[in-house]
């Protein structure tokens, strides 16, 4: 349990970065011994073959893909329980209905590689090492928060995950600069940096692309085309919605991207094209958000509640690999139920841990404007007698 | 290492209201404006209201003036500004974009060189970096470097500054950054009267005028004279106004910081302490000089605030001017900047306080520099 106001930065650290699912590794010690055929029509591919339709995957791998995207899906549904309770403040970007993207794509990866998405970055944050205690707190502003409560909703990151970026589009340069620093730097690792359809038209994007290509970076990019910028449908931003074309002499695949194992699938294919030299690729998962753009957006001025609902019933990411689970017999129901209740129990105790937790220190608010040791000898406050020397 | 922080800060809004509002409740409810308020039985509006009639008044009078912007059409506005105002002109003079700022704001410029009169809006105006250059380079240069052959009547607004809980990247104020680039005008309205008549002399004038607007005044009430209900009201832009008369000191702010002002003034007042005159702004540039001086000379002590990070800030530029003018010769303190905090804006609640100025710190400051006289 975490203690309140004395735990120390050092602590939060370590609470934060060790989950369950950093523990293990993600390349299966168990045998990938259960092959599952995807639906023809997961893949379309651009100037690439797709990958193969049977995927071989272990029965843990599936179980874990089950419960990360029930424990993220509760996660979010508490988040959203947060902000009406105006204990969350600002903004708050969820991904509920899209947990298939984050979780397909870490089963196919492993540490070493790196991951940059936008503000919608709640599950990703999760998948990548960070404790759901520390994203709730964060999104309360306590010190237990996984940036210390300094940055919030949109500003979430773990070593191997660069966030959580507030200015759409911005992400995409910044993550072919992880994918040029691995390269440089000898890694056998792909940078996978995520945008939206929205974000799709940013002329940023194009220049990443043609450095990604024309110095061969280890970039993936990834369209999460979730059909809506804010309340703009993608038919009204883009003169041209197949986004995986849009790299034009980068070559691209649409994946299926409310299938988790289509997901993992692609990514998978993904990296080994890129690190085996190939140069960047790019990925277009189709996926679609149940609730609006953020918490000050009903979601429901630009699309029709038929819509939402439809989705909800026959492409839920949950239900689909729920289907599969039992279907190959991997779990059985009451085994799923019980991973749903613990799940219900670990998102409880983790808001509990993240509403214990208390503010930040005030002396937080001079800290880290530079690297420690090496700023400005005197940092000013609202008025001259309000400062700081370091 | 030291470390100041005032414990005074602890003292919350919420009590300073409480205490306007046993002493003085109709005059805190006008300066509060939490309520609509009404004291001859004229109309209410509020800011976003008033932008609203601006851009609806002017797009009416003019066919060539248009909107462009994320969501402002289909959507009504992401913060409801442009509500209506599809329905009323329809697609060609409402037009939302792609998420695409330095690609919209250089066609908006463009389509300004060739003849229109286009209102760019920024979803917030932190996201106008991506097309800074365009507002610079393009847009406030121009006429003077083609020898005055190319016009570029174009107006940028956008809200500004910090909201609550948005933290870093959806914070900042840009008053100093577009307030220092010649070609440029810059207001800067606080409450509904300035928000319609600034909007509506931007959008008239014939050069390129940026409109920092706050988002969180947008749902903010006050009254509006018969004037401000007028079809044709403008207010100067460059001219600033006093919101109150006062005698011992001046405070000088802009956009919400004016609000924090005028209560500080009141509580000063109340408390017995003393009687400030609060000029507000509404412009950045041009800077309405002439009226602060003549203020400083009345009261021979000057505090400014704003809620821009203070190094080479607004506040830094009126003191640059005072001390420039004949004003100097009539201070008998130092002029004190209250500024947001130097630091990039934190989200937790208690140190996002910190960042940010409020009524208790220039209450605070003030009584400070009354306590002070140069040569004593």
């Amino acid at each position: 349990m975490l203690s309140t106001q004395k735990i120390s930065l050092a602590k939060v650290a370590a609470k934060a970065f060790i989950t369950p699912l950093t523990i293990r590794t993600f390349a299966s010690s168990a045998a990938r011994n259960v092959s599952i055929n995807l639906h023809e029509k997961s893949f379309e591919s651009y100037n690439c073959e797709a990958p193969a339709l049977d995927v071989e995957i272990s029965k843990e791998e599936l179980v874990r893909m089950y419960k990360s995207m029930v424990t993220m899906r509760r996660m979010e549904m508490a988040s959203d329980g947060l902000y009406k309770a105006k204990l969350i403040r600002g903004f708050c970007h969820l991904c509920t209905g899209q947990e298939a993207v984050a979780v397909g794509m870490e089963t196919a990866l492993t540490a070493e590689d790196k991951i940059i998405t936008a503000y919608r970055c709640h599950g990703f944050t999760y998948m990548r090492g960070g404790s759901i205690t520390s994203i709730l707190a964060e999104l309360l502003g306590r010190k237990a928060g996984i940036s210390g409560g300094k940055g919030g909703s949109m500003h979430m990151f773990t070593p191997n995950f660069f966030g959580g970026n507030g200015i759409v589009g911005a992400q995409v340069p910044l993550g072919a600069g992880i994918a040029f620093a691995q390269k440089y730097q000898g890694h056998k690792a792909a940078t996978f940096s995520l945008y939206g359809d929205g974000a799709s038209n940013q002329g940023q994007v194009f220049e990443a692309y043609n450095m990604a290509k024309l110095w061969e970076l280890p970039a993936v990019f990834v369209c999460e085309n979730n059909r809506y910028g804010m309340g703009t449908a993608a038919n009204r931003s883009s003169a041209n919605t197949s986004y995986f074309k849009r790299g034009d002499y980068i070559p691209g695949l649409k994946v299926n991207g409310m299938d988790v194992l289509a997901v993992h699938q692609a990514v998978a294919y993904a990296k080994e094209w890129t690190v085996s030299g190939k140069g960047p690729l790019l990925l277009e998962m189709e996926t679609y958000r149940y609730g609006g753009h953020s918490m000050s957006d009903p979601g429901t001025t630009y699309r029709t509640r038929e819509e939402i609902q439809h989705m909800r019933s026959n492409n839920d990411p949950i239900t689909g690999l729920k289907q599969r689970l039992l279907e190959f017999n991997i779990i059985t129901e009451d085994e799923m139920k019980a991973i749903d209740k613990a799940a219900r129990v670990e998102v409880d105790q983790a808001v509990e841990e993240a509403k214990a937790s208390g503010e930040p220190d005030i002396s937080e608010f001079w800290t880290q404007i530079y690297q420690k040791g090496t700023g400005v000898p005197y940092v000013r406050g609202r008025e001259p007698e309000e400062f700081h020397r370091y | 290492m030291s470390s100041m922080l005032k414990k005074a800060v602890t003292v919350s809004i919420p009590s300073v209201r409480q205490a306007l509002l046993r002493s003085n409740p109709v005059l805190a409810n006008a300066l509060l404006a939490k309520r609509s308020y009404n004291s001859k039985g004229g109309v209410e509006m509020t800011v976003r209201d008033a932008l609203n009639s601006a851009l609806e008044e002017e797009m009416t009078a003019d066919e060539k003036v248009y909107l462009l912007g994320e969501e402002v059409g289909q959507y009504n506005g992401a913060y409801k500004v442009s509500k209506g105002l599809l329905d009323k002109f329809g697609p060609k003079r409402v037009i939302d974009t792609p998420i695409t700022e330095s690609g919209f704001c250089g066609l908006a410029v463009g389509s300004a060189f060739a003849g229109l009169k286009p209102v760019c809006e920024f979803m917030t105006w932190n996201f106008a970096m991506q097309a800074i250059d365009q507002i610079v380079n393009s847009a406030a240069k121009t006429h003077y470097m083609s020898g005055g052959n190319v016009d570029c009547p174009i107006t940028f607004r956008g809200p500004n500054g910090a909201a609550a809980g948005v933290a870093a990247q959806h914070s900042q104020c840009f008053a100093a950054w577009y307030g220092s680039v010649p070609g440029l005008k810059v207001v800067s309205p606080w409450n509904s009267e300035d928000a319609k008549g600034l909007l509506k002399a931007a959008i008239r004038d014939p050069n390129p005028v940026v409109v920092l607007e706050n988002e969180l005044m947008y749902g903010i009430s006050f009254p509006m004279s018969e004037a401000a209900l007028s079809k044709d009201f403008v207010v100067e832009i460059g001219k600033a106004k006093i919101e109150k008369e006062g005698t011992d000191v001046t405070i000088v702010a802009h956009s919400r910081s004016v609000g924090f002002a005028l209560e500080a003034a009141l509580l000063l007042e109340k408390e017995g302490i003393c009687s400030a005159e609060v000029i507000n702004l509404r412009s950045i540039r041009p800077l309405d000089t002439e009226t602060i001086i003549k203020s400083v000379k009345k009261t021979n002590r000057l505090v400014t605030v704003e809620g821009g990070w203070p190094q080479y800030g607004v506040g830094s530029e009126i003191c640059a001017q005072i001390m420039e003018s004949e004003a100097f010769d009539h201070l008998d303190a130092p002029v004190v900047r209250v500024t947001g905090a130097d630091v990039p804006t934190p989200y937790a609640q208690n140190l996002e306080a910190y960042a940010f100025p409020d009524t208790e710190v220039i209450a605070r400051v003030v009584k400070r520099i009354l306590n002070k006289k140069i040569g004593a």
